[in-house]
């Protein structure tokens, strides 16, 4: 799932700054898990706004509204005529939540309320780390599972670094050696000849390299 | 000018298997409590979300106190943390908004502590009335609509005075 975290209220205060009526709009997918944009977390953060703008003087009227999903035209459809009454939109949404209402009300303001961080899981309770660079080219079968982009803080594809102290990444001593979990793993699946071969250095195109990045399915398309 | 008596108003969320019965002992045992506090029974702190504190402080409330369970003695087993956490996480968000975060407060008191439960909420009472009144009730807002909606300003009228008691079985 996409992993976000609130931006702080005197932040969120200074972005609606412009308008008097804003519609807080949450999303009910990734950022409900995560704890960042749910029905809760709208209902948290308007009152927070309202209390806020109410102690610098400032009027403000906060709509709260959840939706299903952001990201798709089908669900935002329910939030049309809330966004039509509102002056400016402030989602709680993902990165791309935020888009898809831009691009579909192209004379409302949208801003966004969270700061999108990683695609990952929740590891334990409260605590989210990321699994997923969306590098655009999946080398997990080699990998055993574990993601040396993703989770080697320095992306080695021929590891480990020598670095580390007992099972510990060196860069950030709370966070296990990727490499570490993939040589366990490895062994635990009696696939440790996959590490004899050398890997060559990663195709990174398929990455940000080149712009926003684009699936066509022609057999879907209409 | 006339004199207003700020009293705070305090909502607290008392647990049933603990607080709250010890509020029914104070009263049983006519120990006193200021009459400041509109106590609203929970099945257990666990239950009580970020948003309840959020609503109660925007609905009015000058202080909102949290009474659970002892650490390890909750019926849930660990609501009582999960509670504490949840206060810990709205003081921070009190702060970012502007309000002092004194004015929200978690204790532990056991359904056989009816005297301290009695003294942490005097404590909570004297510590709001010195804080004054919530800073939302002193703040002027026009409507988004124009109209002048002034909320009067009571802090330079208000006058703080000893606490009334009050027998909580009255």
């Amino acid at each position: 799932m996409i992993v976000a975290q609130r931006k702080n209220i005197p932040e969120l205060l200074a972005i609606v700054e412009k308008h008097k009526k804003v519609l807080l709009l949450g999303c009910g997918t990734c950022v409900t898990v995560c704890l960042a944009g749910g029905q809760r977390e709208v209902s948290i953060i308007a009152s927070a706004l309202r209390m806020a703008a109410k102690l610098k003087g400032r009027p403000l009227e906060v709509e709260e509204l959840t939706i299903e999903r952001q990201c798709d035209n089908v669900f935002l459809e329910q939030a049309a005529e809330a966004i039509k009454n509102a002056d400016a939109v402030l989602s709680i949404g993902c990165g791309a939540g935020v888009q898809a209402i831009a691009e579909r009300y192209s004379n409302k303001p949208v801003y966004a309320g969270l700061n999108t961080a990683f695609i990952g899981i929740l590891e334990e309770r409260g605590v989210w780390a990321e699994k997923c660079a969306a590098c655009g080219e999946c080398v997990l079968h080699l990998y055993g599972g574990i993601c040396p982009i993703t989770r080697c803080a320095k992306k080695m594809m021929n590891g480990p670094c020598s670095g580390s102290r007992e099972d510990r990444c060196e860069v950030n001593a709370d966070r296990p050696c990727a490499w570490q979990l993939i040589y366990k793993r490895l062994k635990e699946i009696g696939q440790l000849d996959r590490l004899k071969e050398i890997k060559k250095p990663k195709n990174w195109r398929p990455s940000q390299s080149g712009g926003c990045r684009q699936i066509i399915r022609e057999d879907h398309r209409v | 000018m006339k004199t207003e008596v700020f009293e705070p108003k305090i909502v607290a969320f008392c647990c049933h298997y603990c607080a709250y019965s010890s509020a029914d002992l104070a009263g049983v045992t006519r120990i006193q409590y200021p009459p400041n506090v509109r106590i609203i029974r929970t099945p257990c702190t666990g239950r009580l979300e970020t948003e309840y504190f959020m609503k109660a402080f925007e609905n009015g409330a000058d202080g909102v106190l949290v009474a659970g369970c002892l650490e390890g003695g909750c019926h849930f087993v660990e609501g009582n943390l999960c509670a504490k956490r949840r206060v810990n996480y709205t003081r921070d968000m009190l702060e970012e908004i502007g309000i002092e975060k004194e004015r929200l407060r978690m204790v532990n008191i056991s359904a056989a502590m009816a005297r301290p439960l009695a003294d942490t909420i005097t404590d909570m009472v004297e510590t709001v009335r010195k804080l004054g009144p919530s800073p939302l009730r002193k703040s002027k807002v026009q409507s988004p609509s124009g109209s002048a909606k002034a909320t009067p300003d009571k802090q330079s009228k208000v006058q703080c005075l000893k606490p009334k008691v009050l027998t909580t079985n009255c």
